[in-house]
């Protein structure tokens, strides 16, 4: 009998702290099987980050380098650079990236690191309780939004694929969603090639995952997974934003 | 045997500090200019690509000291350097590499503050340099040269002390230092029994076992454990690697004490006072953490009196008091920082008359 689905090597056996309907164990997984197709475990290097992504060590079968809070990026910076034969992953989620990271990112993508970034995007800070994030949407309740995302007073959710796709070190920048079959399936072939371009030295790779938040949402996870799909993907796009082989 | 005698060079402080990285294997420096310290980037993009090193002009001295941290968690010796402000902003790195056991060496060349300050010399950050400087309770090793020769000689030290004990360690120079030019031997590394890297990310190969470089502690006991050990590292700094240069304090009724440019100021009036027949001494720390306190603590069974001289309203002094016997008075004579307030050998002279009257 020929074995069809396995767990990939590049994750432990073990089971994760994440709450039922959260999609970081989709993403994780996706990683996973990308290190494993490309071979690449024994020399890949993770740098968590800190929120729910912290526990990165835990899960995942490579050497990790734990960051502190939004400074990934310049972490890898510092270890790719000191090991450029490594693969070096970071990854992120919204507050972390987006908010107190977003220079070290900006950075990070401007210097075309040879690096890939793993970034969740689930509107919302999971780790310290459902506060608002830089990427919450527009009206979306949060402990910190108690009247939902204002605007005019805290700024317009930022789109963090589209935003960096406009720099020249980027080599690969695009957002996937684990909402679906069908997506799930895009959204590993979109990590697949960020991890290949990186083997292939070709510069920055950003994923942008949109990921479900049950808990913080205050949802089920059926209806956090349909929020997904109804409020999340129409406003932040689903795409490949940059890609240098396309230039 | 074969012995090498380095030429004398003239060189700033700075400088030397860049020159002795590179002697001490340096691979990767980070940092971002800020005066009184530019001399060091500027020195280090010329010099580390030519040989095969790391130089990033980081986009903050956050992205640097970070850095530093993931090229030192990849095995690596790693810098950064700065002064208050940026230094300041480097605290958080510093104390997640404390709490992850991450060496590297971190150069303050002190410039004034708080705020923007001036760019002229300070002492006034010997409190954040000794006391942990960031958030968590911990210490790094601090060294504070007072001649470029020292800038030279106590970087190469920082980075071999920093390896050893898996502490951060940093060179406490300030404007004058760094800035002054003084003839050197720039004097090869020496070879320095050093544990493997073993704790460092390289991937996990086959049969080898997962390394994480986290200060993330969430197990029952398990940070209490981790504060033990680094504060048993602590003791063992203290016990080892504490260094301190004494002059004419063998029969002084009045021991001078100070650390970096303001020892060399009064070192000349400790002469001038000896000149006159005034039994006077020098006590400098070199190491001021981990801080001399038996060295303090012994020339006060004999000597009574101590006149500490700093560029700050006082912050050495907390610790000089610390140390010495209970009967030994420590008096203090500083000014604070700041364009034109650099103590003349004739005032920290006046000052020791008085003591010596008193």
């Amino acid at each position: 009998m020929k074995q069809v689905f396995s767990r990939p090597e590049s994750l432990k056996n073990v089971s994760t702290h994440f709450c039922p309907g959260c999609q970081h164990g989709s993403v994780h997984r996706l990683v996973g099987e990308a290190l494993d197709e490309f071979g690449i475990r024994s020399k890949t290097i993770g740098i968590a980050s800190v929120g729910c992504s912290v526990f990165l060590y835990g899960y995942f079968d490579v050497d990790v380098v734990e960051a502190p809070h939004g400074r990934a990026p310049a972490v890898a910076t510092g270890t790719k650079r000191a090991r450029p034969d490594r693969i070096v992953f970071t990854y992120q989620g919204d507050g972390d990236l987006a908010a107190i990271g977003m220079s070290e990112i900006i950075h990070s993508a401007n210097r075309g690191e040879n690096i890939t970034v793993i970034f969740v995007n689930n509107t919302t800070y999971g780790m310290t309780g459902g506060q608002m994030a830089p990427t919450t949407m527009p009206g979306q309740k949060t402990s910190t939004s108690p009247y939902g995302r204002d605007a005019a007073n805290d700024g317009a959710p930022f789109k963090m694929a589209e935003l960096l796709a406009n720099l020249d070190g980027v080599a690969f920048s695009a957002r996937v969603a684990l909402n679906s079959p069908k997506n799930v399936l895009q959204a590993k072939k979109m990590i697949k090639t960020a991890f290949r371009y990186q083997v292939e030295k070709k510069g920055f790779s950003f994923i942008e995952a949109l990921s479900a938040c049950p808990t913080n949402w205050g949802m089920s996870p059926l209806d956090a997974n349909q929020r997904v799909t109804d409020e999340m993907i129409p406003y932040f796009p689903l795409g490949v934003y940059r890609n240098t082989a396309n230039l | 045997m074969t012995t090498t005698v380095s030429e004398k060079i003239f060189v700033k402080g700075n400088e030397a500090v860049a020159m002795a990285a590179l002697e001490a294997g340096c691979s990767c420096y980070f940092g971002y200019p800020i005066t009184p310290q530019s001399d060091i980037p500027e020195y280090l993009s010329r010099e580390l690509p030519k040989r095969g090193g790391v130089f990033i002009q980081a986009e903050s001295e956050i992205g640097a000291i970070n850095m530093v941290l993931g090229a030192s968690a990849a095995g690596a010796r790693a810098m950064t350097s700065s002064s208050g402000p940026g230094i300041s902003l480097k605290q958080e790195g510093i104390s997640y590499m404390a709490g992850s056991e991450l060496p590297g060496v971190i150069v303050d060349v002190m410039r004034q503050g708080p705020g923007l300050g001036g760019i002229d010399a300070s002492q006034a950050d010997y409190w954040q340099a000794t006391k942990g400087g960031g958030h968590g309770g911990y210490r790094i090793i601090v060294l504070a040269p007072n001649s470029v020769q020292e800038m030279y000689d106590l970087t190469m030290r920082a980075f071999d002390l920093s390896d050893f004990y898996r502490i951060p360690a940093m060179v406490l120079a300030d404007s004058v230092i760094g800035q002054m030019k003084e003839s050197i031997v720039a004097n090869p590394r020496l070879a320095a029994m050093l544990p493997a890297k073993d704790w460092a990310v390289r991937g996990r190969a086959e049969g080898t076992p997962q390394n994480v470089v986290k200060s993330l502690k969430l197990g029952d006991g398990e940070m209490e454990k981790h504060h033990w050990m680094m504060h048993a590292r602590y003791q063992e700094l203290a016990d080892k690697e504490c260094r301190w240069e004494e002059i004419d304090t063998a029969d002084a009724k009045l021991i001078v004490t100070a650390f970096g440019s303001t020892s060399r100021i009064a070192r000349t009036a400790v002469a001038m006072a000896r000149a006159e027949g005034m039994k006077v001494g020098l006590m400098r720390p070199i190491t001021l953490f981990p801080f001399p306190k038996q060295a303090y603590a012994t020339l006060s069974e004999r000597c009574k009196l101590f006149l500490d001289i700093e560029l700050s309203t006082g912050q050495m002094v907390d610790d000089v008091r610390l140390a010495v016997a209970r009967d030994a008075e420590v008096a203090f004579y500083g000014r604070p920082p700041g364009t034109g307030s650099l103590p003349t050998p004739e005032e920290i002279y006046e000052q020791i008359k008085k003591q010596c009257r008193a």
